[in-house]
């Protein structure tokens, strides 16, 4: 479980979080969602602790990891495994040293025990025999794949998805949705992801958390975000013709 | 004042940096790896420049030694003399610089602004530790023996020179070159050398380490470390010059 108590976050005289809290549950997806430029991005990097917050705790199991020295914030870290939105693969590295680099630099598995666990990752994103391929010969969605491999790599408690979905296709990005969602549910891992993407509201969110002007705004779950009268979450929700056209014709269902 | 910062940051840098790493074996495999990539990449390049500053250097002290006071060896002493002293350390780790550094700044700076930083941190992984410090000691170890084979091909330039215009016998080159040598000065060359290659790699990462922004400023950041590493190699030639030879 991660539990975010109050945080703030400044840039300069901008305040970017404003005492922002929510618990994030584990063995479910929690999804992140809100405009752009309005501070979800900033609220993940802070629980994972590439920013540092102004004020406020997070806790990792009760941990707080704000209070924390660097070193042990490392410690922390081998238990998160993070998929970047633009994966963040290192581009110098095939796809299996990838999905090995922190099991070798972490674990003390033998090569071969490297080896079986790598095949398992790759095998459970469906990329089987793609071990010797470099990351600029990978397509976007092999490379999201090859990013949730790694992030998965050392068995993490917390997963972080930064738009997952962006620049896939509709198609490859319902794939690496229901990757997550398997992932996370298998392994009863505490998922956070980051998306502006409806489809992933729809199909991922057992708890979604709408981030507006820097603030939670609202909570709820992906079926709630469709009944809500929130006008802030109607305006992102069904922002398109096609949202709003569903959504007079739920209404109509209903009468 | 920001000058001040960005001294306050890198010191704060290489207080990452030199930590003890990790796993071992991980960081002897990025060792060679920067080995071949900082150092006998750059053979080439100080090869070429070596061969024909040398010659050159000989061929003006030829021209110029119109004195018959001087005796004719006087051109393989100052070829020698140049060479050592401050051809094959000081311009060839400016010419590194530019090759070397702004491979480095680039190369970290892109992978900051491609999260691939972020991606290490987040594994739990000290990033400067993992990224600079095997190209620092690729550095310190490597650039001396850049450096040595630099003052050897330059000598040999100005030998190729002298003897193929005709200009002087072998004999007499060679009789300059053994003249006054001073071991002292190789060891003065080689200190200025290490301290060099510290300064272009460790430059040279902390404007890659801390690029903001995109490819535009991966650029800036690489044009920066490159002209900021040659002020500061200057600055440090004179100091450890007044140091160690006056």
């Amino acid at each position: 479980m991660i539990e975010v108590v109050s945080v703030n976050k400044t840039f300069g005289k901008q305040q970017v979080l404003f005492a922002v809290s929510a618990t994030f549950l584990p063995g479910k997806v929690n999804l992140i969602i809100g405009q752009s430029g309005q501070g979800k991005s900033v609220l993940a990097k802070c629980m994972v602790g590439l920013h540092e917050v102004d004020s406020g705790s997070i806790l990792f199991n009760g941990r707080d990891f704000t209070a924390m020295e660097k070193s042990e914030k490392s410690e922390i870290r081998q238990e998160i495994g993070m998929l970047f939105q633009g994966s963040a693969l290192f581009d110098s590295m095939t796809v299996e040293e990838n999905v090995k680099f922190p099991l070798s630099m972490f674990t003390k598995m033998t090569k071969k025990e490297m080896q079986m666990r790598v095949d398992f990752c790759l095998e459970r994103v469906n990329l089987s025999g793609r071990n010797g391929l470099y990351p600029s010969e990978c397509s976007g969605g092999m490379q999201k794949r090859v990013g949730i491999a790694r992030a998965i790599s050392m068995n993490p408690k917390y997963l972080f998805c930064d738009e997952p979905n962006s620049g896939l296709d509709p198609k490859t990005a319902i794939v690496i949705d229901s990757l997550i969602k398997d992932i996370t549910y298998e392994y009863g891992i505490t998922t956070m992801v980051i998306t502006h993407d409806m489809n992933s509201v729809m199909e991922i969110g057992d708890s979604v958390l709408f981030i507006h002007q820097g603030k939670k705004w609202w909570e709820g779950d992906r079926h709630s975000i469709i009944s809500t009268e929130n006008p802030e979450i109607n305006a992102f929700v069904f922002a398109s013709e096609f949202m709003k056209e569903i959504k007079e014709s739920l209404k109509g269902q209903k009468r | 004042m920001n000058y001040i910062r960005n001294i306050g940051a890198y010191f704060l840098m290489l207080g990452w940096v030199f930590r003890k790493p990790r796993k071992i074996s991980i960081f002897w495999r990025m060792l060679m790896h920067e080995v071949q990539h900082i150092g006998i990449n750059s053979i080439p390049i100080v090869a070429l420049m070596s061969t024909f500053i040398g010659a050159v250097i000989s061929l003006q002290t030829a021209s110029n030694m119109d004195s018959p006071l001087l005796p004719a060896y006087t051109v393989g002493y100052i070829t020698q003399s140049s060479i050592i002293l401050e051809f094959s350390p000081t311009i060839i780790s400016l010419i590194l610089a530019g090759k070397v550094g702004s491979n480095i700044a680039s190369e970290i700076g892109t992978m900051r602004i491609t999260e691939q930083i972020d991606a290490l941190e987040i594994m739990g992984v000290n990033s400067l530790n993992y990224l600079v410090f095997p190209k620092v000691i690729a550095a310190i170890a490597y650039f001396p023996v850049l450096v040595i084979f630099s003052m050897f091909l330059g000598m040999l330039g100005g030998f190729a020179a002298l003897v193929i215009s005709g200009l002087q016998s072998p004999e007499t080159y060679i009789l300059g070159l053994r003249s006054w040598f001073d071991v002292y000065n190789v060891y003065y060359a080689l200190t200025k050398t290490v301290a060099f290659g510290f300064i272009i790699v460790s430059i040279s990462s902390f404007y890659g380490y801390y690029v903001k922004g995109g490819s535009l400023d991966v650029g800036k950041a690489s044009t920066k470390s490159v002209v900021v590493s040659s002020v500061v190699i200057l600055i440090f030639n004179f100091i450890i010059t007044k140091l160690m030879l006056l």
